[in-house]
């Protein structure tokens, strides 16, 4: 089993660094052989995620299994420790899986033309970015975390700035400096924490829970971490980099930007900052709930405003900011630091990933076939009606977009619907008035969700086909288009019916992490 | 008076041990050697002479072999009680041994070609920079004043030479500059010295911090005006703020390699004679000095790095002027253990200084390397190097990965431990701001560095200019060197880090 966990790792790291060897005389036969490469990587890398998903223990999701812990720098005591509980492992596959997706999608649909560099690098870059995310939710170490939290900002960066469109340089900046500056802070967090316990490991600082940390160590630490973690996520009023990074970024960027890099945000608060530093964060929960439940309104509120008609919204950044609302979910759970809470933001996090990047995918598509996705110039007088010219595009906009508003019966709807029953019935010692607040407010924001969503499905979806449109010819969903949506469809149809699949996962894990038994 | 008054005449003789003092003596014997066969080799022979001097300094190399396992060395003691020694080959001292010798091995073979091309007296150049790197491996052994002064000048006046070596106008300065100021130095450390040897009657290092501890009163504020004095003196060697305004200028003028050298090899100097002075010699006055290189170490880096940030990218040599500043930045990093080490007491965070200056080294001789590829090519200015990855894929990656150590950015793993034993370094002797301060400038670092890295995959600009030149071997190898270096110690960082918990002395 470890050897498993750790040939997923390795695959897509020798992946990236065999691109680098050049894949044919010219460009074109060398340009498919590296698309084909990626998606066999990826393709391999997932069905050692599955492997590894199989082999797992259900019986016990609480332990960490596939452990690997050897010594690798034993001068400051960073230990290569690997393993995945129940809270990990759904993100693993989740993160295969979007992966192998989005290098199946690129098959068909790269960017190219002027100043775009070789397809090589792209599968280069993505498999390392992979590598990164994967190491993310596999490593056990504080140190290795910071290293794979890092390692995925590279590729990214260079994602967005080449193979991007418009602002693609400032946006991607922008994208690194903030993550950056959060993470340099959350490093000193970090130290501040291993020195100050003796180990970086994990598994024993949780199992301490906060032991041998003073009160003090732990609130500034704390601090440290949830602002480093904050950008990430994004909470609102840290969230403004992202906007401009998933507009500008190519449609596999923004479908791992928020089917992933989003998520190692919200896990890193979860393994990291409840379990280890439990005081620090009874602390600062009150104002993580506070800036949830503000950040859910503010997102759905900017939605609103760019769903409106005449508004210049583009379709990408109404995703993006939806996200905002949608994470802002996932960190109101958190911060209720109840087992519910924490169970429906994990849960949210799975839920948000196969949704927003099925979103991700079906916009990325409608702008390859208009040109365009500013949503006034696709809607026109009536409405793009995509039921009418591309019905089967059309219908799984609009499946996603319900899923998205939450649904019962879909996955988008028993995250918020446990998020917000945490926040209901906090932990004990924090404020039970001011978190009911916050639950009422994220009531508000569901139905304001519900609304922009609607609006959305309403000008995209709907219209009169045979009103003059940008485009004569629209063609309907395509093979590879079908063959990369049909599994995130699939799987939040089933994650919405059985919602007992993730959570019998995650519960007993999240029991743990939160009970320091 | 009869020349045998001596009480015990035989006493005089002792035996050296010649395996302990064999790093720098291999190094000066082979210097020698290159001046005197730069004599007898016809005029069309003399690049024999670049390879034997890199062979020289490999033999220097593999002469520490001998002394990496058991105890430390020591060697040209004094016979009276206690004992004092001028030479001791421990830890530290080969640990920087390694650092100089090994630093001017890779600026030979940096510089094999340079010393061809730009018609550089081939004899003189080897001679010289096996002369200053014999003086760098001899300086962190020497447990003495006089010997380190000794060490430290016949580091420094060879590399006056070095960067004056090309006979351009800029050249000229940039010596002149350097030679100005290191003198200015030297001439302010001796009178430190002096002062101190008045207070305490010794210029051993050990015996000056038993004397330091009784120094009569009406002597103590000579003894504490000349610490002062010789750590200035040391300073300026480091080029900390505020000594360390002749720095871009030189770095600019030399040859790239001898740039890469200076930032390297005579960083190093500075700094393992900085650290013996202040934890040895002047261990009583451990938290003033500790105060007073912890702010050096602050201004130090802060102004290397908002100097290095305010780079334009397309001004003449702006490439090798970043590096230069960025250094200054780097040496700030690399001050703070010292100061750490004032405040505890002990030079147990000293190996965080010795693995940082290790990293460092191979890092930053692998991009003065790369740029001394893309001078060759494009041109000194920062915006040659735009679109690199589309000319030479792997001295862009190599660049890449080498900026990404020096920011301390994964995948540069190495550079972030680097970083990460530093903090540790600063947090355990409560110094919090200077670990703070120590962030904000690693973030600074990090823009500029990202910049450059940004730089070398962005699209190359219409119109450049290129010529397609093939690298050639030795600097190829060199890059291979650090940037295979540079990977390993990624992989394996516990090889370098091994030094942080270990005794040094």
């Amino acid at each position: 089993m470890n050897a498993v966990l750790i040939a997923l790792l390795l695959l897509p790291l020798a992946g990236a660094a065999a691109t680098l060897v050049p894949f044919g005389a010219d460009r074109a036969t060398a340009d498919r052989r590296a698309l084909w490469f990626g998606t066999g990587v990826t393709g391999a890398t997932l069905a050692l995620a599955v492997a590894l998903a199989i082999g797992f223990d259900q019986d016990r999701p609480a332990v960490m299994q596939a452990v690997t812990n050897v010594r690798w720098i034993p001068a400051i005591d960073v230990r290569l420790h690997l393993g995945v509980d129940g809270i990990s492992l759904p993100l693993l596959v989740l993160t295969a899986l979007l992966t192998f997706l989005c290098a199946l999608y690129s098959t068909r649909r790269l960017p190219a033309g002027e100043g775009v560099p070789s397809v090589q690098s792209f599968t280069g870059l993505l498999l390392l970015l992979e590598v990164g995310m994967l190491a993310t939710f596999a490593v056990l170490d504080l140190v290795l975390f910071f290293v794979a939290f890092e390692v995925v900002l590279i590729p990214m960066y260079f994602l967005i700035a080449r193979w991007g469109s418009g602002a693609k340089v400032p946006a991607a900046n922008r994208f690194i400096l903030y993550t950056l500056l959060g993470s340099a802070v959350m490093l000193l967090g970090f130290l501040l924490i291993g020195f100050k316990a003796g180990t970086f490991d994990m598994t024993r600082l949780a199992a301490a829970h906060g032991d041998g940390l003073s009160h003090t160590t732990q609130v500034v630490a704390a601090l440290a971490i949830l602002l480093g973690l904050a950008v990430k996520a994004p909470a609102w009023p840290l969230h403004s980099w992202l906007p401009d990074a998933h507009t500008a970024a190519p449609t596999v960027g923004s479908v791992l930007l928020a089917g992933v890099l989003l998520k190692m945000g919200t896990y890193g608060l979860v393994r990291v900052l409840l379990p280890v530093v439990p005081e620090g964060a009874a602390t600062f929960a009150p104002y993580l709930g506070a800036f949830a439940a503000v950040g859910i309104v503010y997102g759905s509120l900017a939605c609103l405003a760019l769903a409106r008609q005449g508004a210049k919204g583009d379709l990408k950044r109404l995703i993006a900011y939806s996200s905002v609302g949608h994470m802002g979910f996932v960190l109101l759970g958190i911060a209720s630091l109840t087992p519910a809470g924490v169970n429906g933001a994990l849960f949210g996090n799975i839920a948000h990933g196969l949704i927003t990047g099925l979103l991700f995918f079906l916009v990325g598509a409608v702008k390859d076939r208009y040109g365009t996705s500013d949503l006034d110039t696709l809607a026109g007088a009536t409405g793009a009606a995509l039921y009418g010219r591309a019905p089967r595009i059309g219908a799984l906009l609009a499946f996603a977009a319900v899923a998205s508003l939450g649904l019962p019966g879909l996955a988008g709807f028993w995250g918020e619907l446990l998020a917000m029953f945490g926040a209901f019935d906090p932990a004990a010692g924090l404020s039970r008035p001011a978190f009911v607040t916050y639950m009422v407010l994220a009531g508000v924001g569901t139905l304001l969700t519900a609304g922009y969503l609607l609006v959305v499905v309403r000008r995209v979806c709907m219209g009169d086909p045979k009103q003059p449109a940008l485009v004569t010819e629209l063609p309907d969903i395509k093979a590879y288009e079908a063959a990369s949506w049909t599994p995130l469809a699939a799987l939040t149809l089933v994650a919405g019916l059985w919602p007992a699949l993730l959570l019998s996962l995650s519960d007993p894990a999240v029991k743990h992490l939160l009970g320091g038994g | 008076m009869n020349p045998l008054a001596v009480a015990d005449p035989g006493g005089l003789i002792q035996s050296v041990d010649w395996v302990a003092v064999a790093p720098p003596l291999v190094a000066a014997l082979a210097a020698l050697a290159v001046l005197v066969a730069d004599l007898f080799l016809p005029t069309g022979r003399k690049r024999v002479l670049g390879w034997a001097s890199a062979v020289g300094l490999l033999l220097a190399l593999l002469s520490m072999l001998p002394l990496v396992r058991g105890d430390a060395r020591s060697t040209f003691c004094l016979k009276a009680a206690g004992g004092a020694c001028s030479y001791t080959a421990d830890h530290f001292a080969l640990a920087f041994q390694l650092l100089a010798l090994g630093g001017a091995l890779i600026a030979v073979l940096l510089s094999l070609h340079t010393v061809d091309e730009e018609r550089l007296p081939g004899g003189e150049y080897w001679f010289l920079l096996l002369s200053s790197a014999s003086g760098a491996a001899l300086l962190p052994a020497s447990r003495d004043l006089a010997t380190l002064i000794i060490a430290l000048e016949v580091a420094s006046l060879p590399a006056f030479a070095l960067v004056a070596l090309r006979r351009d106008g800029r050249g000229a300065e940039g010596a002149l500059k350097f030679f100005l100021s290191s003198v200015t130095a030297t001439a302010v450390m001796l009178l430190g010295v002096g002062f101190v040897y008045a207070a305490t009657g010794s210029i051993h290092l050990a015996p000056i911090a038993e004397g330091l501890a009784h120094v009569p009163g009406q002597l103590k504020p000579l003894a504490e005006a000349g610490a002062v004095l010789t750590l200035v003196g040391f300073a300026f060697k480091v080029a900390a703020v505020p000594f360390h305004f002749w720095l871009p200028d030189t770095y600019t003028a030399a040859p790239i390699p001898v740039a890469g050298y200076l930032s390297v090899v005579g960083k190093a100097a500075g700094l393992a004679g900085l650290a013996l002075v202040t934890t040895i010699a002047f261990h009583p006055y451990g938290h003033t000095w500790g105060l007073v290189l912890a702010v050096l170490a602050a201004l130090t880096m802060t102004v290397g790095n908002v100097a290095a940030l305010r780079q334009r990218g397309d001004t003449p040599f702006s490439a090798v002027r970043l590096l230069a500043w960025s250094s200054v930045g780097q040496a700030g990093y690399l001050l703070v253990p010292l100061a750490a080490a004032g405040y505890q007491g002990s030079p147990q965070p000293l190996g965080a200084t010795v693995a940082y200056a290790l990293i460092y080294g191979v890092v930053n001789l692998g991009a003065f390397g790369v740029a001394a590829v893309v001078a060759r090519t494009a041109g000194t200015r920062l915006d040659d190097h735009r679109g690199l990855f589309a000319r030479g894929r792997w001295s862009a990656l190599a660049m890449a990965f080498f900026l990404l150590c020096l920011a301390g950015l994964p995948p540069g793993v190495i550079g972030l431990f680097g970083k990460v034993v530093v903090f540790r370094a600063a947090v355990d002797a409560k110094l919090g701001w200077l670990a703070v301060v120590m962030a904000v400038n690693v973030v600074i670092a990090l823009y500029y560095y990202l910049l450059w890295t940004a730089r070398l995959f962005a699209p190359a600009p219409a119109g450049a200019e290129v010529r397609a030149v093939r690298t050639p071997g030795p600097l190829a190898a060199a890059l291979a060197l650090t940037a295979g270096g540079a990977v390993v110690l990624s992989v394996a960082p516990q090889l370098v880090l091994q030094v942080v918990g270990g005794s040094l002395f």
